[in-house]
């Protein structure tokens, strides 16, 4: 009979509920006659920012001692161990965030979003890699990034890759470093962060669908040395770039090439290049002609590039909560839909008139449309420039590394005789 | 050969002065930010909360870091908790059936004539905000979720607020780094 009650007030309570829309006040503040004291709820800080600070000190050393392994000592093993370091201080204690990687969003937020102020240490977490990368070459990748290192310690049985796919999937992180732009820029969000198929694993625990991903990835390293490297990482578009300039760059050999081939296939992640056949003599004048209808190919290229994100940024735009709530929402007021969303139902118990909800999700829209016209700009320039390069001959007469494709993992060195040369002690090199 | 070296030092130092005025640049913009607000933490405001249950299935926790916070001085110490009961409970007695929380993660406790007070136990609560519904539809609203600082990760992006449907989540300072329900003007968010 008791329950029957309850019910009943239940009932005339809903009634009344919907009347004060905070929902604070119905009853009220009890007078405690027993001297009950009224406690606080508690607030547990979180960890001290002095923490994050720590991290860029032990960053920046892991960077310096890696290029002075790579570079210097040239030695494999101390670059091994310090990326098993590195991964178990960045990747399983520090659970990854926030990594130079995903600070590349928090950078381009900063920029696009003035509410939004970048922490110095998150500064110092994007530039330390680069800024190492156009002194000494892509170091962070050798030995300190936890993406990194957690795929090159399962990458045992690396098969060689053909030369053209390799330089095709190359370009697939151009791909992700513009749209990783377009979604931050246009507020839809940090997709690198959200599509990390390794954070699940440093933190033992995350979403089923990327303990999956991840788990994919580990297995296809085996075979695909470093797939997110090689083929995704939109920071290793950064990277490269900068370590194209380096001041030194890992070699093979510690001094001269003797050609033996034997370091041929000793790079997992295709980044020796051979030396180049004797040129067959081309007539000059159909290089000059195939370099000049490529330039004039080229602002065509870009041309398209901006029409396809012009018209890609509208289904785009689908990713973007604004976006979706308000397609969800106009199909129910359409009745196309009986069924609601969460996200429709938070919008009407908001109660905000739909008009707002569509004019803010066409904003949205526009938005990704002018970016993603920009995003496919600059894939034109990026496609047409591989496109001149690959066409360009250009003369090599020694094994050498590809400077934007190598990691400086240092696994190459031990494979020239050279090196063993320079290893087995200065006597030899006197003679 | 030489030349191309030369060419090749030169676009370098060129980079590499845009990397420093670059660095420089965010410094200074940072630093002046740094007076205004220090690391941003993720919270989420309670005002805006729906209860939609994403909070318990979306982060990268298991438990969620989010968790039910209550705001004792604004409860009314009711007999019959609407947090506390399921509408249609048999009786006012602490048996699992009559729950709202799926874990009992809310203690009862009798004060006085007529009070009762209403403690989260925390390590059992997994932030899914059934009981936050039933106070705020039918009671004070002083049960409130919370992204709990000594759980959460601090994730660069929160898994929660990429999919909170109330866009309830925001980055807060971490020396404030809660929205406490009565703390501030009890209509307006606790942001300002
Ligand atoms: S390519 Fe990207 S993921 Fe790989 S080691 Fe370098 S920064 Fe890390
Ligand atoms: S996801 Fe958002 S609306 Fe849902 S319970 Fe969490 S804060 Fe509330
Ligand atoms: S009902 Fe849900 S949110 Fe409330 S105390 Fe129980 S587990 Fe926590
Ligand atoms: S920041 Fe990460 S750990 Fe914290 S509440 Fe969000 S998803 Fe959970």
């Amino acid at each position: 009979m008791k329950g029957l009650l309850i019910a009943v007030v239940f009932l005339t309570l809903s009634g009344v509920a919907t009347a004060p829309a905070a929902g604070a006040g119905r009853y009220p503040e009890p007078d405690f006659e027993s001297g009950y004291v009224i406690p606080t709820a508690t607030t547990p800080a979180p960890n001290a920012p002095s923490w994050e600070y720590l991290h860029l000190v032990v960053l920046a050393a892991v960077l310096a001692v890696t290029a002075l392994l790579v570079l210097k000592v040239r030695y494999r093993a101390g670059v091994y161990i310090l990326m098993i370091v590195s991964l178990a201080y960045f990747g399983f204690w520090r659970q990854g965030c926030i990594c130079p990687v995903g600070s590349q969003q928090n950078v381009i937020l900063g920029i696009s979003d003035s509410s939004y102020t970048v922490p110095i240490f998150v500064i110092g977490f994007f530039f330390l890699p680069l800024v190492t990368a156009v002194f000494f070459g892509r170091v962070f990748c050798g030995a300190v990034c936890p993406l990194g290192a957690v795929q090159d310690v399962v990458a045992l049985r690396p098969v060689r890759i053909p030369e053209w796919l390799e330089h095709a999937l190359r370009m697939v992180p151009y791909v992700i470093l513009s749209l990783m732009v377009l979604f931050v820029a246009t507020g839809a969000g940090f997709i690198v962060c959200r599509y990390d198929p390794f954070i699940a694993f440093f933190r033992l625990s995350g979403s089923a669908f990327m303990v999956t991903v991840g788990a994919v990835f580990l297995i296809a390293g085996i075979f695909v040395a470093r797939p997110y490297c090689r083929f995704l990482c939109p920071y290793a578009v950064l990277l490269s770039w900068g370590s194209r300039l380096s001041w030194l760059h890992a070699t093979i050999t510690p001094d001269e090439c003797v050609k033996c081939r034997l370091c041929e296939n000793a790079c997992p992640f295709g980044a020796i290049q051979k030396p180049t056949p004797e040129r067959i003599a081309e007539p000059r004048e159909r290089g000059v002609k195939r370099l000049a209808l490529l330039s004039l190919l080229l602002p065509l290229i870009v041309a398209a590039g901006m029409v396809a994100g012009w018209y890609a940024g509208t289904p785009l735009s689908r990713a973007h909560k604004t976006v979706y709530t308000a397609e969800q929402v106009y199909m129910e007021e359409a009745g196309l839909t009986d069924q609601t969303t969460l996200e429709s139902e938070a919008f009407a118990a908001a109660g905000r008139p739909a008009a707002d909800l569509y004019e803010d999700a066409e904003q949205v829209r526009g938005r990704f449309r002018r970016g993603g016209a920009l995003a496919g700009a600059f894939l034109g320039v990026v496609f047409g420039m591989k496109m001149l390069s690959l066409s360009i001959y250009r003369q090599r007469d020694d094994y050498e590394i590809n400077k934007a494709w190598c990691l400086s993992c240092a696994r190459c060195f031990n494979y020239c005789p050279r090196e063993q040369a320079r290893r087995s002690g200065p006597r030899e090199q006197d003679e | 050969m030489k030349n191309d070296d030369k060419k090749t030092k030169a676009r370098r130092r060129f980079l590499a002065g845009g990397l420093g005025a670059a660095a420089l640049g965010a410094l200074a913009q940072g630093s002046t930010a740094g007076r205004r607000a220090d690391r941003p933490v993720w919270q989420l405001d309670p005002y805006l909360c729906s209860q939609c249950g994403r909070c318990a299935t979306e982060c990268v926790l298991k438990p969620s870091a989010v968790k039910c916070v209550h705001a004792y001085a604004m409860c009314g110490y009711c007999e019959l908790c609407f947090g506390y009961f399921l509408p249609g409970a048999r009786s006012l007695d602490e048996s699992a059936e009559n729950q709202t929380c799926p874990t009992g993660a809310i203690r009862r406790r009798f004060i006085e004539e007529p009070y009762f007070e209403y403690v989260i136990d925390e390590p059992l609560c997994i932030g899914c905000a059934k009981c936050v519904t039933g106070c705020n539809t039918f009671g004070n609203g002083s049960l409130f979720l919370q992204v709990r600082h000594d759980r959460c990760l601090n994730c660069n992006e929160c898994a929660i607020a990429a999919v909170c449907p109330a866009d309830a989540f925001v980055r807060v300072s971490a020396s404030r780094p809660y929205i406490f329900k009565g703390e501030n003007d009890s209509t307006s968010g606790g942001l300002s």
